[in-house]
């Protein structure tokens, strides 16, 4: 059975349709891969699996179940769904206010209820896991943008999501600091997580993703296994979108 | 002329009285106006039309009243419309408090939507609800952002227990005034209610621009 099913997914923003019927299954350790223009929808479709923006149109279903009925979602389903399905942004969006495992602890604590002894054991791990067990007292400001983007992993691996969405993880970072971050997402990869990835590193995209998705006009305009779209795509579109990134790639 | 300050320092205890009266009303009024002002703030900032209206008009109002007034209406109008006399701290309590309200509720707006929409976002993607993101991510950033503003509203505060007297409540004018009329020496009087405001306030305000520095500084 598919861990996430969208059927028929609509979203537009005033006049702009953003996605005209989306339809996606993601099976259990699927890596899909999103590809496509500034402004071809791809935030805005991960973020209406996560329900940061509302689907006009459409359902997701999570494991079987429903999510809301259509227009109508109550805010304790949401934020049950936002838990299952982790999502790290492209600007980190970490908490200045709060150190690294501050950061890390703070869903345990503040949505888990979990004591703070706890929620600090496991946020530990999770720094741990992305390789900054050391800048745990540390506060976003005095960390690199590699760092944060690992705390910001970190603190969405805490909440033990089902499944995880990257919205460019890494387009906001020094050339320099790409590595460590993909090294993570490899990593998870590595565990068998289910993961979308928006993401213009093409590179990484075939190595790491089972499955390239393609999206133009709002609609999944090609999609296969990272040979068939990135060494062979078949639509006119898709050729000429990995043209124009392959002269940014040399 | 001679300056006799003799004559009030002869009324140490009236005005000792008058400044426990001034910081009486300061403290209620400094805790219910910017609590309440928070609550407003809050409706301002919401999207439901029921929070948002209601908080709308009641900042336009009391922005767009004076504060002497207000204290007026409740000690003199107020007794005629409801079943209870009321006393000159709660007129006085109730017309600062509601104006400081109303004034803080557009500080904590703005300072709400001075964060940076991200912060909302890394907040609901860990399955925080709106209340727990506004208590725990949002508020922190913005109080620190809006402290400088929110000091200068105490400071203001502390100004407008003044106008306790004209409903006669002791506080430092109100005593200043008496002591004046006792003993015909206003200019001591008054110059010495003048000076204990100003040994109250100079250091709120010093305070004031430290925060505006560090904050400049921290952002
Ligand atoms: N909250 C919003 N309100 C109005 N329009 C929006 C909003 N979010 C996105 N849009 C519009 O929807 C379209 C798709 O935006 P989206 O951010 O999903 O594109 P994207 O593929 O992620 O682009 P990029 O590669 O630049 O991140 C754009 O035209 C954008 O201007
Ligand atoms: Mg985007």
């Amino acid at each position: 059975m598919s861990l996430l099913q969208v059927r028929g997914l609509t979203k537009r923003f005033g006049k702009t349709d953003v996605l005209r019927g989306i339809d996606l299954d993601v099976q259990p350790g699927e890596r899909i891969a999103i590809l496509g223009a500034s402004g071809s929808g791809k935030s805005t479709l991960l973020r209406c699996l996560n329900f940061m923006e509302m689907p006009d149109v459409g359902t997701v279903t999570l494991d079987g179940k429903v999510i809301g009925p259509s227009g109508k979602y109550r805010e304790s389903e949401l934020t049950q769904v936002r838990q299952r399905v982790g999502m790290v942004f492209q600007q980190f969006n970490l908490f200045p206010h709060m150190t690294a495992v501050g950061n890390v602890m703070e869903g345990l604590r503040t949505v888990r209820r979990q004591s703070k002894a706890e929620a600090r054991t496991r946020a530990e791990k999770e720094l741990a896991r992305v390789g900054l067990a050391d800048k745990a007292e540390t506060y976003p400001a005095h960390l690199s943008g590699g760092q944060k983007q690992r705390v910001a992993i970190a603190r969405a691996l805490a909440m033990d999501p089902e499944m995880l969405l990257f919205d460019e993880p890494t387009s906001a970072l020094d050339p320099e600091l790409v590595g460590e971050v993909l090294n993570v997402i490899r990593s998870l990869a590595d565990e068998g997580r289910t993961m979308l990835l928006v993401t213009h590193e093409l590179g990484f995209a075939y190595h790491v993703a089972t499955r390239i998705i393609f999206l133009a006009d709002g609609t999944i305009h090609e999609q296969g296994t990272p040979d068939e779209v990135l060494k062979n795509p078949r639509q006119e579109r898709t050729r000429a979108f990995l043209a124009s990134h392959k002269q940014f790639s040399f | 002329m001679k300056w006799d300050f003799a004559s009030v320092f002869d009324n140490t205890d009236a005005l000792l009285a008058g400044a426990a009266g001034t910081l009486r009303l300061f403290a209620i009024c400094l805790v219910c106006g910017l609590s309440l002002g928070l609550v407003v703030g809050l409706g301002r900032y919401a999207r439901s039309k029921w929070l948002y209206w209601p908080a709308t008009a009641f900042v336009e109002f009391f922005r767009n009243t004076p504060v002497l007034v207000q204290i007026l209406w409740f000690y003199f109008a107020l007794p005629i419309l409801l079943p209870f006399t009321i006393n000159p701290l709660a007129a006085a309590a109730l017309g600062i408090s509601l104006n400081s309200a109303a004034f803080s509720a557009e500080i904590y707006r703005g300072g709400i939507q001075s964060i940076d929409k991200g912060q909302w976002d890394g907040a609901r993607a860990i399955g925080m609800g709106w209340g727990q993101a506004m208590r725990r991510i949002i508020l922190p950033q913005a109080i620190k952002r809006m402290l400088p503003a929110l000091t200068n509203r105490a400071i203001e505060i502390f100004k407008m227990s003044t106008l306790a007297s004209a409903v006669a409540y002791v506080e430092l004018l109100q005593q200043g005034k008496l002591i004046a009329s006792l003993n015909f020496n206003p200019i001591e009087a008054y110059t010495a209610v003048a000076v204990i405001f100003f040994v109250f306030l100079w250091p709120l305000v010093q305070f004031t621009y430290v925060l505006e520095r560090r904050l400049g500084r921290s952002e």
